[in-house]
């Protein structure tokens, strides 16, 4: 069967490449899923986790601020962050996620609401990927 | 003929500085190598970078995003002046300040405001001394800085832009050519012209469709910004690995300044001692032969 080349590319470095089966996928409008001769394509990526399917496993990465674009039978990632299970800071997250439920919970008018949401959701997201490898 | 304590004393203090100025020699070029990695590493993130926008862009008209539409009238100007924290660096920093500086006051003359954001201390410090408003400065930041700082930047520069408060953008940055050469570089940011993203790379994307999601306007609005943090990034590492080039080279040269100096004071140090070594003979034998009577 045809597979899939997925790359993933952060400003500092190429983060993986590696022959899969399956990617799926956390777009903007939507958790999208890539299989083999899709069509191409060219996507915005939300925060989440981005999933891939190699020799019968699951495996997850942390990613956010990207896209994704399909080409052949070529999948390339372009985000910001991109996180392996194995290089998540469990405890760094978990204070983020404090730090940001405190300061939604304060809820005063001239805290970046939607940045403390944000951050929340990465805290929340990258402690989720931690958690399913 | 100086003291020969006096020589000695000078001949060590200049070994001093010769080992100080040859450890920051490798330091620099430790420092280099991995700049120079970083480099390299970036590239594929932003050639990929490119070719995505050229190909979103090519079909797009400028209105879609506030981004890519040139203001009708150019009233104030952002100079983003990047230069490292530190010096012992030659006329490295210098040549960037001067050039932006330059530049500033050229503006300045055609009756448009200018304005500055520093990156660097030598930069602030330079700019601090003249007449131009500094909106921000980035300072101890060069030494350890990764993609956040071009996201801080560019929030500033991007909300300004959209925001109309700047009409046009320009980075100053010390571009890395090779370990011998660094060049001061100007670059507009903002407005983005489309001739600049035409010229990179283009792969046959076969002339295939893309699906496009969300639309192609909304994917502009996400690239753009990324775009601008993507070309500030260059300058930020260009401007670092410059920073490191030109160190070593001064220090090398410093470090051979020093082996030049400690020769030729070894020398002097050599004449007094012998001088001083005849006078004494002379001394001797001028006493003997006034004891021979």
């Amino acid at each position: 069967m045809a597979q899939l080349l997925l790359e993933i590319v952060t400003p500092d470095k190429l983060v993986l490449s590696h022959s899969v089966d399956y990617v799926g996928a956390p777009g903007l409008l939507g958790e999208f899923g890539i299989l083999p001769n899709h069509i191409p394509f060219l996507s915005a990526l939300g925060i989440g986790s981005l999933m891939y399917k190699m020799s019968g496993k699951n495996h997850f990465v942390f990613v956010s601020g990207g896209f994704a674009e399909v080409s052949g039978n070529k999948v390339t990632v372009l985000a910001e962050v991109a996180e392996k299970p194995e290089d998540i800071d469990v405890e760094r997250a978990r204070k983020a996620q404090e730090r940001a439920k405190a300061r939604l919970d304060k809820a005063q008018e001239n805290i970046d609401f939607a940045r403390a949401q944000a951050a929340l959701q990465r805290s929340i997201l990258r402690m989720k990927v931690r958690d399913a490898a | 003929m100086p003291a020969l304590k006096d020589v000695k004393v000078k001949i060590n203090a200049v070994k001093k500085t010769k080992q100080i100025t040859k450890a920051m020699n490798m330091v620099a070029s430790a420092k280099l190598r991995n700049a120079q990695a970083r480099i390299e590493r970036f590239r594929p993130y932003a050639d990929k970078f490119y070719e995505m926008l050229g190909d979103l862009a090519k079909g797009a008209d400028p209105s879609v995003h506030p981004l890519l539409e040139p203001h009708a009238e150019i009233k104030t100007v952002l100079l983003v002046v990047i230069t490292s924290d530190r010096g012992l660096c030659g006329a490295f920093n210098n040549n960037i300040t001067t050039m932006a500086q330059k530049l500033a006051r050229k503006k300045a003359a055609e009756g448009k405001t200018v304005k500055v954001v520093c990156v660097g201390r030598k930069s602030r410090d330079s700019f601090r001394r003249s007449e131009f408003e500094i909106v921000q400065a980035y300072v101890n930041e060069m030494n350890a800085f990764d993609f956040t700082l071009a996201t801080r930047i560019g929030a500033e520069v991007i909300g300004g832009y959209v925001g109309g408060t700047y009409d046009e953008v320009v980075m100053c940055f010390g571009k890395f050519i090779s370990l011998a050469r660094q060049e001061p570089t100007q670059l507009t940011v903002l407005p983005l012209s489309p001739e600049e993203q035409a010229d990179a790379p283009k792969e046959a994307g076969g002339g295939l469709e893309y699906i496009y999601e969300p639309s192609v306007e909304g994917l502009l609005a996400e690239l753009l910004p990324r775009f601008i943090n993507v070309q500030l990034y260059r300058g930020l590492l260009d401007t670092s690995a410059s920073e490191h080039a030109a160190r070593m080279r001064s220090m090398d040269n410093a470090t051979r300044n020093c082996d030049d100096l400690v020769s030729s004071l070894t020398l002097v140090y050599n004449k007094a001692r012998q001088a001083a070594i005849t006078k004494e003979l002379m001394d001797i034998v001028g006493g003997s032969e006034a004891l021979k009577g």
